[in-house]
């Protein structure tokens, strides 16, 4: 099963080292990592998707834990969240298939982004689904080039991902 | 007034209390050592930086302190890497202070630059780079902290050499701040009653003993423990000393290598109490046989160590000593069932034997290293058969009297672990009970003792072979003894000519009196015990097999 970890660490020079490394030396699947600043500018945020059952999961927490730089990890797999990922895709794109190409970024609420004189480029955020059926759709034309972020999540409503255990309850 | 980046560590290290240091200069640590020369810090100019490391690690193994070890940029760094794996694998607390090219070279392939940090990173608890030397003192001060609460292990701070030399205001923080570093020291309430309870249930419990006793200094607990409840006791190879192994309730060590009674009785028990241990496949062997009967309560200080190898009925989190005090407050007296019966019978009938034929036999060397020296000594090994024998054939009654690299197996830590012991606890009689594979690995320590006169006793058992993996090649690979057979220098000139005592001794009756001439010399000895060379170290579990599976003995 695949979780969704977000990992609050502080913001340290080799701290991305220090989790990547873990992940591979302990032969963990990583599916994607995401790493940002927060609000705070001495703490970043992971997002961590790792595939794995629950014992893998107890042990991928735990030894994250014992990493000096990581402060908080919150499994947020079985709450409610938002989750999201942002893609660009450039696709090729001759005058006579850009009609229908807009069209789907229409559907899919995406954007272009730019446009050259035979390619596209085009910026969609989602899910996960989204992101895999807009590239779906966009195959067709060709792509040419593609970068995906990885996921970023957060707890809905009155939860947080926070340092500050007390902010809670507000 | 403003100090020196290098005069800061020195100020550091006496804040922290430190004695000794065990290193080697070079380039990038000059400035350093320029401000150890006339501090109170006793230095030990090392002839080998993997000494260094092995020397702090043998030093805070013995007095429970922390030990530190420096060395220079690239090739020095690289050189402690394998006693900082040493010590990241039995978590030991040892500092490692290593020089780097100046920050403005960093990156940059520069003369002698290596980046310890990243070679680092998988064989440390923790480590820094410190680029400003505003950063030094509080880098110390956690380095320090991290190094021995908790679970300890290995902390290297890799110092650039202009952080060295700058200078700033030198304040000591009284605390550190580490939000991401709060080790559980108290166990869970209801867990530990849950324990009691199972142990208040148990027919036949066994207590599962490791280094974490020894690490935390709960050897009177455990004493306690296993006699309110009447448990035998087995102990890992870390875990030695940490229970009287003359005491009835003594069964060894369990694993591989550990005693029939002590492998019999964990493959019987209905409840393993897992104390400060990691089960660890030398001790689990065929991990779904592991003791298959049993109810599992595990105590460890590293959460990440429970649940991880086996599942676990209740786990607690917590300092080993803590938790053992609370759970024996929950207990109450057992009085005897057949258990005890059947663990007295275990153990009389599969001792500990080999046999006797008038040979000069490596397992009756121990056994009077053990009775000239009481029982008193602290034993040191390198790693190989002779590690085994010194595990089986002493009997350890205290902690911290057993040193041995169990995790990495390191052979050539004996001899510089021995050294840092010695310095650690200058009145105890320090022995490294060395094969003649190993000993030539970090021999040239022998130097190092000699030059301060740091009076260890090295005990080769030398079988012109490198033992262990010979046994191996004679049981699994048909005696194809493929590049085992090795040859040494003639130890006793060898000794000699680096002003170190050499005995040799060739027939059991020697045996006594080299090790009294030894003991009494007060200046580093080394005795070549020219051994039977084809003996075996039994029982032994196949790697794989069930641990009440075993061969010979
Ligand atoms: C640094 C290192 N290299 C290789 C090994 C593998 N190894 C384990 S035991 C052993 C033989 C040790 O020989 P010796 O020191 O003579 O001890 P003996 O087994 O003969 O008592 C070897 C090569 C090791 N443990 N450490
Ligand atoms: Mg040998």
């Amino acid at each position: 099963m695949r979780h969704i970890l977000a990992v609050l660490v502080e913001n340290n020079p080799g701290v991305l080292t220090r989790v990547a490394g873990l992940f591979s030396r302990r032969g963990y699947n990583i599916d994607s990592l995401t790493v940002g600043r927060t609000e705070n500018p001495q703490i970043s945020r992971m997002t961590i998707v790792v595939e794995g059952d629950d014992l893998v999961l107890e042990q991928v927490t735990k030894q994250l834990h014992k990493l000096i730089d990581v402060i908080k990890i919150n499994d947020i797999t079985s709450e409610e969240y938002v989750d999201r990922e942002l893609v660009l895709i450039k696709v090729g794109a001759d005058p006579s298939v850009r009609g229908e190409i807009m069209q789907i970024v229409d559907i899919f609420r995406a954007r272009i982004v730019d446009i050259g004189r035979r390619t596209l480029i085009i910026e969609c955020t989602g899910d996960e689904g989204k992101i895999n059926a807009v590239i779906e759709s966009l195959k067709p034309f060709g792509i040419k080039e593609l970068v995906r972020t990885g996921k970023v999540a957060m707890l809905r409503g009155h939860k947080f991902t926070s340092i500050n255990e007390s902010r809670e309850d507000d | 007034m403003k100090l020196s980046g290098a005069e800061i560590i020195v100020k550091s290290l006496q804040e922290e209390g430190v004695e000794a240091i065990f290193g080697y200069p070079g380039g990038a640590v000059l400035q350093i050592y320029d401000a150890l020369y006339d501090s109170s810090l006793k230095h030990y100019l090392v002839r080998h930086e993997q000494g260094a490391a092995h020397a702090a690690d043998g030093y805070a193994r013995a007095t429970g302190k922390p030990g530190v070890c420096i060395a220079t940029s690239g090739p020095g760094a690289t050189n402690l890497v394998t006693g900082i794996a040493t010590a990241y694998m039995d978590s030991v607390p040892i500092i490692a202070f290593t020089g780097q090219v100046a920050c403005d070279l960093l990156g940059k392939d520069s003369f002698q630059e290596a980046d310890i940090t990243g070679i680092t990173l998988p064989i440390t608890k923790h480590n820094y780079l410190v680029k400003d030397v505003k950063d030094l003192a509080r880098t110390i001060k956690e380095a320090f902290h991290i190094a021995t609460t908790g679970r300890p292990g290995p902390v290297l701070i890799d110092i650039p050499k202009d952080v060295s030399i700058k200078k700033t205001k030198f304040d000591y923080p009284a605390a550190v701040h580490l939000r991401g570093y709060k080790p559980t020291v108290e166990g869970n309430k209801g867990q530990i009653n849950n324990a009691a309870r199972l142990i208040g249930e148990a027919k036949r419990p066994v207590i599962y003993a490791g280094g974490g006793v020894v690490t935390s200094g709960a050897s009177e607990e455990l004493f306690r423990l296993a006699e309110l409840t009447l448990s035998p006791v087995t102990t890992t190879l870390l875990g030695i000393g940490s229970f009287p192994e003359t005491h009835p309730l003594s069964l060894g060590m369990l694993g591989m290598h550990g005693t029939k009674a002590a492998n019999y009785a964990v493959s019987e028990c209905d409840l393993l109490i897992a104390v400060g241990a990691r089960f660890d496949d030398r001790v689990t062997g065929k991990i779904d046989e592991f003791a298959p009967h049993a109810k599992i309560i595990h105590i460890d200080v590293d959460p990440a160590e429970i649940g991880k190898n086996v599942r676990v009925d209740v786990p607690i989190v917590g300092d080993v000593k803590r938790v053992l005090a609370e759970l024996n407050n929950k207990l109450q007296q057992h009085l005897p069932t057949d258990w005890q019966d059947r663990i007295a019978r275990l153990k009389q009938e599969n001792p500990l034997c080999y046999e006797e034929n008038g040979s000069l036999k490596p397992q009756f060397i121990i056994e009077q290293i053990y009775e000239v020296t009481k029982g008193e000594a602290t034993i040191v090994t390198e790693v190989g058969q002779n590690q085994m024998w010194a595990a089986q054939y002493y009997k350890f009654t205290k902690p911290r009297t057993f040193i041995s690299s169990g995790g990495l197996g390191t052979m050539g830590y004996g001899l510089p672990a021995a050294i840092g012991a010695k310095v650690g606890r200058p009145d105890s009689v320090v022995i490294d009970i060395a094969g003649d594979g190993s000993i030539q690995m970090n021999i040239q320590e022998l130097a190092t003792a000699v030059h301060y006169n740091i009076p260890v006793i090295v005990a080769i058992l030398n079988n012109n072979y490198l033992g262990m993996v010979r046994q191996w090649q004679e049981i699994f690979y048909d005696r194809r003894y493929s590049y085992t057979e090795i040859t040494g220098p003639d130890f006793v000139k060898l000794a000699a000519a680096y002003g170190a005592v050499g005995i040799r001794v060739t027939k059991p009756e020697e045996v006594k009196p080299a090790l009294k001439k030894a003991i009494k010399a007060r200046r580093p000895v080394l005795i070549d015990f020219v051994v039977e060379r084809e003996e075996n170290v039994f029982p032994m579990v196949p790697p794989g097999g069930a641990i009440h599976k075993m061969l010979g003995g």
